[in-house]
């Protein structure tokens, strides 16, 4: 009950972030891209904002034991940076290049009914169920990584 | 008010929505990360605050839109077959590189993880070569 609760308000709170900072707004997020353009500097405002606060929250959380309402933290065990790191970084950078949706503002879009974002997000799942195809298969040609 | 203030602020929220996951639940704030732990095969047992975390990205919008009459949602930049490519490339792209914008770019960033810093490196790069190509050389 009460991961649920802090599931729904934490996501609630990312879109609320999302959409003020016009991260919702693939035309805003394709400036940012654009260097050769209208450079538009949005993205490095939000980034900055939200990296600084996280970095402060995340010391004082990490100064206890456990989360108030679960059992441990679950944090991805820090691995080198390999083959798959890279080639999937370097793959999801060009699908948002093309678009200008990341995972979590397309989902956001969802919302407004438009066909294209459902398009987008229908491919997107089928993109990760993909590889998740791949690595449970026995001798894996794509090789666990964990999550970020 | 103007819109790089907006855009820190909206930040600073994003910010605290991974802090206070952090805080009570234990998990990193990751978009691609938490849908892929429900998607076949073998999804994750831990689905209700996965579930319920989308939940709340779908409903935001409606309700931000009932209370100030804007959800903030911007109208889609390309068309169909590039939207298709696009959404394909990013669901492979951040399962096989584990993260995106949001799991990389705030959560590990905000670690001092070298992976994501890596990867946010290389990811940005890649997007502001491809937004270069289609935009300027096509």
């Amino acid at each position: 009950m009460g991961e649920t609760t802090v599931g729904v308000l934490t996501g609630l709170l990312f879109v609320l972030g999302l959409c003020l900072s016009g991260m919702a707004d693939p035309s805003v997020v394709l400036g940012f891209l654009d260097l050769a353009g209208n450079w538009n500097p949005a993205l490095l405002f939000v980034m900055a904002g939200g990296v600084s606060v996280t970095f402060i929250g995340y010391r004082i959380v990490f100064g206890r034991k456990r989360p108030l309402w679960s059992k441990s933290f679950q944090l991805p065990t820090a691995g080198a940076v390999d083959a798959h790191l890279i080639s999937g970084a370097a793959i999801f950078g060009i699908g948002w290049g093309l678009a200008g949706y990341c995972p979590g503002p397309a989902l956001v879009s969802l919302a407004s009914g438009r066909p294209q974002v459902l398009v987008f997000v229908v491919a997107m799942l089928a993109g990760m169920v993909f590889v998740r195809w791949m690595r449970a298969r026995p001798r894996a040609a794509i090789a666990a990584t964990s999550e970020a | 008010m103007h819109p790089y203030i907006m855009a820190a602020i909206g930040g600073v929220l994003i910010g605290l929505s991974a802090v206070l996951l952090m805080a009570f639940s234990g998990r990193i704030a990751g978009v691609s990360g938490i849908v892929g732990g429900l998607l076949p095969p073998k999804p994750v047992t831990d689905r209700s605050w996965r579930l319920s975390f989308v939940l709340g990205l779908v409903l935001a919008p409606l309700i931000l839109r009932m209370a100030t009459g804007a959800s903030g949602i911007g109208a889609p930049a390309v068309d169909y077959p590039a939207l298709l490519a696009a959404g394909l490339l990013v669901g492979v792209g951040t399962a096989a590189g584990g993260g995106c914008t949001s799991g990389h770019g705030i959560c590990g960033l905000a670690r001092l993880s070298p992976r994501s810093a890596f990867a946010v490196a290389v990811f940005m790069a890649a997007a502001i070569v491809t937004v270069f190509v289609t935009r300027h050389l096509v």
